[in-house]
């Protein structure tokens, strides 16, 4: 049984408000080393608000969040990236003035030396380090099927390519912990199951996958565990089976028909 | 060729390269030293709209006050040898730590401002340090400005048209240099990553604050270093030099020519140095000019004349 | 106690403008996110333009009306050519756009008339009355009046009209405003409108005390501004109490501490609010979305 200090992440009684209305109300849950483990819910469930305090973006009014046994709260996002912890966004965040190999690069930021006057003067060690940097964004970028679009622009990219440009940039950071906000959203079958293996090859990689989805099929297929969330509260909590039988869950957010397909997805 | 122009453009010392040429081809072309003191003017502005450009176009903040560091620079290399007793060649320097100083001391609350606030705050920055100029007239020489000692290395007197084309122009090139260095180094990166979003920086570990503060130091000493060398070369120095009308010029410089783009800066300069030259009614229409080509190009022509002629070649490109 | 009545005094007379222009800037930020920084110049336009055509001849209560009318008419103008056209642009564009805004007018007003200061005569004589052992200016009083009455009336259009109400909508949510079918391009060219007019009333009341020139705007703007943030940028209460502060610690701060830095004081404000409440008096705090 994996205890709170060895887990990658952990939320404690995480609350927060906004304007009297209590977005996440005291959810806790504790992700296992390897595991893709699922939140699903609603819209309005507080799914997103949980992901901004997971990553900083947000203080908590109460709680905590724990990265590798560590209390983080309140610490600002870019140190929770430099202890590991990285993300994707729902409404796409990409660079779009930069091409999608910069985008990459700029996820390596934490592994390069930063020094200013050795960038002002350009000493052989940044033009080294440069190289490398390209090197792994292009590796990364092969990795999420875009290898061959590297040097466009982001702008010009279409929306799915954009996605797993996200998560191709989120991996740059070397990540012990990734949180992907609704990586499906707006992708067509085709795309999905793609995503889904580039799903499953980050996990097989010792990388802890904390996945907002409203995709069933998807979630079901991947997910090792799932944690459902209702009016920023916890429903319930536990395997695909499990959750799929909650009546409670049910009534709030699969339906019946939605038990049916996500039962389609098999186990 | 369009193909070949293009990658030309692109190439990332192509802009370099170009400066360095200039600077070396037209004393030999010009017909008077009339015509080099313009361009020593457009060295000395171009150097200052770099450090703008580097500050707006790459990292995307706003900065309505940034006369307010080239006065610094001005009014240091004027107190120094007059009422302190430092020589030029150190009060220069100096000049350029004060403003990385006051660029230190007030960016660190400022810059967590955005869009107008930030606008506000710089244009506010820029006016008191106008003020402090104007009213402190027993070090500054009040409304009316001060003389400025020439400057002296090692017995010889820096003065002049020849003499400042010279300085100027190698000083806009190594400046030129070390911002595309920095662009294309991991704290360019940075930047970039910064002015297009915030938030997606901030996750991937960019520590956004510590980079815009960065930026705004740098481009306060490159405006300070401009400065200095514009008060060295008029023998003389005013508050107008840190004030509203010459911090909006240094912006319109910097968005005519292409904010992003480090030779854009020196087009830049370059137009609304040689503008007001050609067309002498220009000092009379001089606001209006400047307004009425800040609105057009935002509405027009968004990223400026070097970027979107690059693109035009490129374009082209079968 | 003379003296500090006199401060009072002379504080709420140019806070009553600083209130005018703040409220211009809510009109025009609540239902078009621009900050328009050329709202210093419809002041100036007001106090010059009927100047000039006060000395062409024309009678002052005519010239007053037509200087109103042109400063209105080149808020509409700046509208339709520099801000519409833009309108999906970035803070950063706009903000460029409304300052080469402002330094064309300025520039035209410098051609156009001249670069002198210029003065009005007071509306109902320049003899000070005894107020409580200060002595004030028949004007300042006027100008209290004026500024009380246009915000009534403002207060009034936005209420009770239906195009004032179209206003409030625009401003609340702009997509849902055009959603059920208020056109909302010409809302804020009447935003536009209406700020140029206020200003330039504004301008007319004060030039007998404080004088103009072409050049006033600027400073009018920042002060201006600097009363819309500490009122809370949208709020139109707090542009008036913003406007009001403002101007009572620009009037002590000159009085008790120093007149050579009293053009700062405003820009401290703005520093002081920025950082240790950015939503102001009245504001409510904006939570961007990720």
């Amino acid at each position: 049984m994996n205890s709170v200090t060895t887990s990658p992440l952990a939320a404690d009684r995480l609350t927060i408000a906004f304007g009297g209305i209590k977005a996440v109300n005291d959810v806790s849950f504790t992700v296992r080393p390897g595991e893709i483990f699922a939140i699903i819910g609603p819209n309005g469930a507080g799914k997103t608000t949980l992901f901004n305090l997971l990553s900083g973006i947000y203080a908590p009014r109460d709680g905590r969040v724990l990265l590798g046994g560590e209390d983080v709260t309140g610490e600002a996002p870019h140190q929770l990236a430099r202890r590991g912890l990285s993300r994707t966004f729902q409404n796409l965040q990409i660079f779009l003035r930069m091409s999608a190999a910069e985008n990459v690069m700029v996820g390596r930021h934490l592994h390069e030396k930063r020094n200013v006057f050795a960038h002002l003067l350009a000493l052989p060690s940044v033009c080294r380090q440069n190289k490398e940097t390209r090197a792994r964004a292009e590796a990364l970028l092969e990795r999420v099927g875009l290898g061959n679009l590297s040097s466009r622009p982001a702008s010009a990219l279409p929306y799915g390519a954009l996605k797993r440009l996200e998560i191709a940039r989120a991996l740059a950071t070397e990540p012990k912990v990734l949180l992907l906000d609704e990586p499906a959203a707006g992708c067509n079958a085709v795309e999905t199951r793609e995503l889904e293996a580039i799903i499953r090859g980050i996990a097989r990689d010792g990388i802890a996958v904390v996945l907002v989805e409203h995709d069933m099929r998807l979630v079901m297929d991947l997910s090792d565990r799932i944690h459902v969330l209702a009016n920023g509260r916890t429903l319930a909590e536990g395997t695909a089976a499990e959750v799929r039988a909650n009546p409670a869950v049910i009534e709030a957010y699969l339906g019946v028909a939605g038990v049916q397909e996500a039962a389609r997805a098999g186990d | 060729m369009g193909n070949a122009l293009t990658k030309l453009i692109e190439n990332r010392y192509a802009a370099i390269l170009t400066i360095a040429a200039i600077v070396l081809v037209l004393p030999f072309i010009v017909p008077s030293t009339f015509y080099l003191r313009i361009a020593t003017l457009t060295f000395i502005f171009a150097l200052a709209v770099l450090g703008l450009n580097l500050l707006m176009g790459f990292a995307g903040q706003v900065s309505l006050g940034h006369a307010g560091f080239f006065g610094v620079g001005a009014y240091a290399v004027a107190i120094g040898p007059t009422h302190l007793g430092v020589p030029s060649w150190a009060a220069l320097p100096a000049g350029a730590v004060i403003a990385a100083l006051i660029a230190f001391i007030v960016g660190r609350p400022i810059l967590k401002l955005k869009g107008h606030y930030l606008a506000v705050a710089t244009l506010g920055m820029g006016l008191l340090i106008g003020m402090v100029f104007t009213n402190e007239a027993r070090w500054t020489g009040g409304p009316d400005g001060m003389p400025v000692a020439r400057l002296v290395l090692f017995g010889w007197i820096a003065r002049g048209p020849q003499t400042w084309y010279w300085i100027s122009g190698v000083t806009l090139a190594l400046g030129a240099l070390l911002a595309t260095n920095l662009i294309a180094s991991p704290t360019g990166r940075a930047f970039r990553a910064i002015h297009d979003s915030e938030v997606a920086a901030t996750v991937l570990g960019v520590d956004v604050a510590r980079y815009k503060l960065i930026v705004f130091i740098l481009s306060a000493v490159y405006a300070a270093v401009a400065g200095a060398y514009l008060a060295l070369f008029d023998g003389l120095v005013t508050p107008g030099t840190a004030g509203f009308l010459r911090s909006i010029e240094f912006v319109t410089m910097a968005v005519l020519g292409g904010l992003g783009s480090v030779f854009g800066s020196v087009v830049g300069a370059a137009v609304l140095t040689v503008l007001p030259q050609v067309l002498t009614v220009f000092h009379d229409y001089e606001t209006i000019a400047l307004g009425a080509i800040m609105i057009a190009f935002m509405i027009f022509l968004r990223s400026g004349v070097v970027p979107s002629l690059a693109a035009l070649i490129g374009r082209r490109t079968p | 106690m003379p003296e500090f009545l006199q401060f009072l005094f002379s504080g709420l007379t140019v806070g009553a403008i600083y209130a005018l222009i703040a409220v211009g800037f809510t009109l025009i930020y609540s239902s078009s996110d621009v900050i328009n920084f050329a709202q210093g110049e419809f002041v100036m336009i007001g106090g010059m333009g009927t100047f000039f055509l006060g000395a062409a001849g024309v009678p002052l209560p005519l010239a007053a009306l037509l200087a109103i009318a042109a400063a209105t008419a080149v808020g509409l103008l700046l509208h339709r050519l520099a801000i519409d056209p833009a309108k999906d642009a970035s803070a950063v564009t706009l903000i460029i756009i409304t300052i080469g805004a402002s330094i064309l007018l300025r520039g035209v007003a410098g051609i156009g008339f001249d670069k002198n200061f210029h003065s009005l005569p007071p509306f109902i004589g320049a003899e000070p009355w005894n107020i409580g052992g200060a002595a004030v200016l028949p004007q300042s009083v006027l100008v209290l009046l004026g500024t009380g009455v246009i915000v009534l009336l403002l207060w009034l259009f936005m209420s009770r009209t239906l195009m004032g109400k179209a206003m409030i909508a625009t401003a609340a949510n702009r997509l849902a405003a055009r959603l059920v079918g208020i056109d909302t391009s010409r809302v804020v060219a009447l935003a536009f409108a209406i700020s140029a007019a206020i200003g330039a009333i504004g301008g007319i009341l004060v030039t007998p005390i404080a004088l103009t020139s072409y050049d006033a705007g600027t400073l009018l703007a920042l002060k201006g501004f600097a009363a819309a943030m500490l009122g809370g940028i949208g709020s139109p209460i707090g542009a008036v109490a913003g406007g009001l502060l403002v101007g009572l610690l620009e009037a002590f701060g000159a009085g008790y501490v120093s007149s050579a830095y009293k053009d700062a004081i405003a820009f401290l404000v703005i520093l002081g609010v920025l950082f240790a409440m950015p939503q102001g008096l009245f504001g409510r705090g904006a939570i961007e979305r990720v």
